[in-house]
């Protein structure tokens, strides 16, 4: 009946002889390690450098976000939701938006589409170059890389903050469209941006790519077979090193991503080296799908006039809305009983699920393994514990 | 491929299996199929299994809480008043007992389909708070049952590794609970330094402290 190895339970893990569990040796890595990307905590269990059994420890940072949303209104909780995935923001904005359109049945003008597409896709951009990057500061390529991409970052936080106001709380979508339109002379500079990013990338392969203690660390390490990445529900960037060929937007055609060229990379192995390879192939295809976008934008408006912003009540019913984001497939699922807030808000997080894995990826490997292993799977705190 | 079709392929294909389809009158149109907690597993795995379905990626897990309902509807009786018959307003009160809620969003990574909505319910969420783990079946429930367990107080029969999740391990009530309140020593956590004091305590009461 069970296809795929169950995770271990608690009961199960001491079949151990006396002897050798002397010889163990058990350590919390985190809450405050400087490679676990926030407050996170794995108990590792260590036979000399081998990991023997590792339980992850969520929950340092959680402040019950879905309670907090519950008694929020609809469009409360849109700013809140920026402080999930810290990272992008624009794409949590855009998922709650998404899913409150679905529960409303609420129209999106074009122009709010392609508005939509262009952050998204820039937010793509700077989380996985930083990705990359900060994979690299773990595996000890101290500065370089992450410098590098976070000099991408800032040209794109930039354009982020000339259009919403904040480089990182964007709070730009708006149930039915966006807040606020392109300040003159935005598309202008994005095109300047978008159109260096492929000269970022060649240098970045060119560090990257054929270096030989990269290949080292991060080929065979942290192999995810594409069974377990499916039953696991891992999606995302993550899914698709593993050879599963699902990408949201090609899936669920939302907003207007059918009317643009793109591919889907995928990976053969699903190993740390091809998670990192997948992410550094998509960010080429979200430069194609910005420069199909910024040359398409029609002129209209931004938001759907009909839609009420005050006093907004959806009739009773539910609905789930998912999209790509970065981190992997983040959704949405709310019920409404007709009232001005929502009885039900879930968020479901890409990164936690992803994270449902890490102690099969991590048995038997080294501990600098784990450092590594956990860098590529792309986690956000916020998104984690919520 | 529409809710009925599959509901009705289920029902032929798990014996003894009895589905309620529960409709959305939302515009999204996701309707959901309620499943008895006793065929869960056998449904799952079907959906699973079925070369026309292959409902492999279980997407979300939620729960939803349904806290008990008190309706009070005003009913006009006839009464003696004073040896008078009169037509008097009463106020008749209905409970209907609360439950909890698991949802599942289940996608066909090989068919493209999705989403399918399975349910299922504990009926009185005061007497009975169990459920068939389907971590077994999807193993992307694993983390997300235990959040349910651990801020609903669903209890998943036959889960791995039931443990709570985003609370600490002594931490008592279920937050997410529709009538959970704000314990007033909220930063209270049981310490080793308790365990200290009171055997300190102890020794001084014995006469231990002269």
């Amino acid at each position: 009946m069970i296809t795929v190895a169950g995770p271990t339970a608690q009961s199960e893990l001491d079949p151990l002889s006396e002897t050798s569990k002397e010889q163990l040796l058990e350590i919390a890595m985190g809450p405050q390690h400087p490679s676990t990307h926030g407050v996170f905590r794995m108990n590792v269990v260590l036979d000399g450098e081998h990991v023997v059994r590792l339980k992850p420890v969520f929950g340092y940072l959680h402040r019950n976000h879905e309670k907090i949303a519950e008694s929020e209104t609809y469009l409360g909780s849109m700013p809140y939701t920026d402080r999930l995935d810290y990272m992008c923001p624009i794409t949590n904005n855009w998922a709650y938006a998404l899913a409150v359109e679905k529960l409303a049945g609420i129209q999106v003008p074009e122009r709010a589409e392609y508005l939509r597409v262009i952050v998204g896709e820039l937010t793509r951009l700077q989380n996985h170059a930083c990705l990359i990057g900060f994979l690299m500061q773990d595996m000890g390529a101290s500065g370089t890389p992450l410098m590098y991409a976070f000099r991408e970052r800032e040209k794109i936080l930039d354009l982020f903050e000339s259009l919403t106001g904040a480089r990182m709380m964007c709070n730009y979508m708006r149930f039915g469209g966006c807040r606020a339109d392109l300040p003159a002379g935005w598309l202008d500079r994005a095109k300047i941006v978008v159109a260096g990013f492929p000269g970022f990338l060649d240098e970045y392969e060119q560090l990257l790519v054929g270096n030989e203690i990269l290949m080292d660390r991060t080929q065979e390490v942290g192999v995810l077979s594409r069974q377990l990445a499916v039953s696991a529900g891992i999606s995302g960037p993550m899914a698709r090193a593993s050879g599963v060929d699902y990408d949201i937007r090609k899936v669920d055609h939302y907003s207007i991503y059918d009317r643009f060229a793109f591919r889907v990379p995928l990976g053969s192995h699903g190993d740390v080296y091809d998670r990192f390879m997948v992410r550094l192939l998509e960010m080429r295809e979200s430069v194609g799908i910005l420069e199909q976008a910024m040359r398409d934008i029609p002129a209209g408006p931004i938001v759907d006039p009909k839609t009420k912003i005050r006093g907004f009540r959806p009739k009773p019913g539910e609905a789930y809305g998912r999209i790509e984001s970065p981190k992997g497939e983040l959704g949405f699922y709310l019920i409404s009983d007709g009232s001005p807030n929502p009885y039900r808000y879930r968020v479901r997080p890409p990164s936690l699920i992803n994270l449902t894995v890490l102690e099969d990826l991590c048995v038997g490997r080294n501990v600098a393994d784990v450092v590594a292993i956990l860098g590529s799977i792309d986690i956000v705190l916020g998104e984690v514990d919520r | 491929m529409n809710l009925e079709a599959i509901e009705s392929e289920i029902e032929a294909n798990v014996p003894g299996c009895r589905l309620v389809l529960i409709a959305n009158p939302s515009p999204s149109g996701q309707h959901s199929l309620l499943l008895d907690a006793g065929h869960a597993m056998a449904v799952a795995i079907y959906l699973r299994d079925a070369a026309s379905l292959r409902f492999d990626f279980c997407s979300n897990v939620t729960g939803i809480d349904w806290p008990a309902k008190e309706l009070s509807e005003k009913v006009k009786v006839k009464k003696l008043v004073d040896g008078v018959e009169q037509e008097v307003e009463e106020v008749r009160k209905t409970t209907t007992p609360g439950s909890l809620e698991v949802v599942y969003h289940l996608f066909s990574i090989e068919k493209k389909l999705g989403p399918l909505v399975l349910r299922m319910s504990t009926g009185d969420r005061d007497a009975n708070v169990h459920l068939p783990s389907l971590t077994p079946v999807w193993r992307s429930a694993e983390l997300q049952e235990r959040e349910i367990f651990d801020l609903f107080g669903v209890v998943f029969d036959g889960h791995p590794d039931l443990r709570r999740l985003l609370m600490w391990d002594e931490f008592q009530d279920h937050p997410m609970r529709r009538d959970y309140v704000d314990p007033d020593d909220y930063e209270y956590e049981p310490t080793a330094h308790d365990e200290v004091l009171r055997r300190a305590n102890q020794h001084l009461s014995e006469g231990g402290g002269r």
